[in-house]
């Protein structure tokens, strides 16, 4: 759900190439291409390369709006207190299916996980839970399933979910036991960390700026 | 309309209308939150729904199904993977990007394997990662990630 660059990242210093918005760019870029490619090769391609866009317009315009008033519910309803209090308690089993759970809630571009996760490994949250947190709010987070559903068909996606699920835990342990044996604030680990004090980061409630507008 | 958008559509209508009647303030925040996401995703969704008619209109399907195709087998993956690490794409939008590789013959596994990286590997995103949980754990997640991408390919090549 990061769609947007690093360059709203609230923390982030604004250089100039910060600033850009690159799916813009990225936009801007496609326009002319596209309309180029199409002129140009007016026979087969060009008309079939429209036609599969605009077939893949018509799927998104019917299932978008659909899921973005789901992530919307949810953004707004679950509080985000709750992921902080259950996955900074949360250890063993509990620990990790919690992560995967809270993980799989829609709350927000990537970028708002990082200070998230911050703030649970300071409060001690384990760093397999935390990695499992972070792989699912990345590729399994359950509204955009749909969307996998919808477009690679059932089995690809549910294979997929499977897979992930049990390759992220795996990968989580073996991250801890091998490089974070005595956790995250170990010795020599926490001096890596240049971050902003974790204070500014819980405040950026996405539904906080929302109501500000 | 298909079996999956009807049932979806039904849900978030019935997940709305259960919020405004619980709550009319909250249902509007997050209407707000709502259109404030799309705002945010349309210009990438509107290039990547181009990008992908470009890709399927005049990118060779041989191309394709040779580099990251059925018969490309392990370094197929291996291209697609570090593709994905490379591009970063939110997960919305990368499905269907990747379903139009495979509708040109790409393979299952790699599929699987440009869809992980794709999500959970940004090279764009790292100096933002290191920054916030430090090198040790920024370096070791997204290591880690390269590799479970390639895991859950083969697992999910073995499986379909």
């Amino acid at each position: 759900m990061s769609g947007e660059t690093v360059a709203e990242h609230p923390l982030s210093e604004k250089s100039w190439r910060k600033k850009i918005r690159w799916d813009w760019v990225f936009l801007l870029a496609t326009i002319p291409a596209f309309v180029v490619l199409v002129i140009l090769f007016r026979g087969n391609k060009g008309s079939k390369a429209t036609h599969v866009s605009w077939e893949y317009f018509k799927e998104m315009a019917i299932i978008l709006p659909a899921v973005l008033v789901i992530m919307g519910l949810v953004t707004v309803w679950v509080e985000k207190d709750l992921i902080v209090r259950f996955l900074g308690e949360g250890s063993g089993m509990k620990g990790i299916v919690l992560s995967f759970i809270l993980g799989s809630i829609p709350m927000g571009p990537l970028y708002i996980a990082f200070p998230l996760a911050y703030v649970l490994l300071k409060k001690g949250a384990r760093v397999a839970n935390i990695v499992i947190f972070l792989s699912a709010w990345a590729c399994i987070k359950l509204p955009i399933e749909i969307v996998e559903f919808q477009f690679m068909g059932w089995k690809f996606a549910l294979a997929r979910y499977l897979a992930t699920l049990v390759v992220v835990v795996v990968m989580s342990l073996a991250v801890e036991k091998l490089f974070f044996p005595h956790g995250w604030a170990a010795k020599g680990v926490e001096e890596e960390y240049v971050g902003i004090p974790s204070e500014k980061v819980t405040e950026e409630e996405i539904v906080e700026e929302i109501e500000e507008d | 309309m298909d079996l999956t958008s009807t049932i979806v559509l039904i849900i978030s209508a019935l997940l709305l209308l259960l919020s405004f009647l619980k709550d009319r303030k909250k249902t509007l925040a997050s209407l707000k939150v709502a259109l404030n996401v799309a705002k945010r995703l349309l210009p990438s969704i509107a290039a990547i729904i181009l990008l992908v008619g470009i890709i399927v209109g005049f990118v060779p399907p041989a191309w394709v199904a040779r580099s990251i195709g059925t018969q490309s087998g392990a370094l197929g993956v291996v291209i697609a993977t570090f593709i994905g690490a490379v591009l970063f794409i939110p997960a919305i939008i990368a499905f269907p990007l990747a379903k139009s590789f495979m509708d040109m013959g790409a393979g299952t596994m790699a599929t699987a394997a440009f869809i992980s990286t794709l999500t959970m590997v940004g090279f764009v995103f790292l100096p933002l990662e290191i920054k916030e949980l430090g090198k040790r754990f920024a370096l070791t997640r997204n290591a880690m990630s390269l590799i479970a991408a390639v895991i859950i390919a083969i697992i999910v090549g073995v499986i379909l």
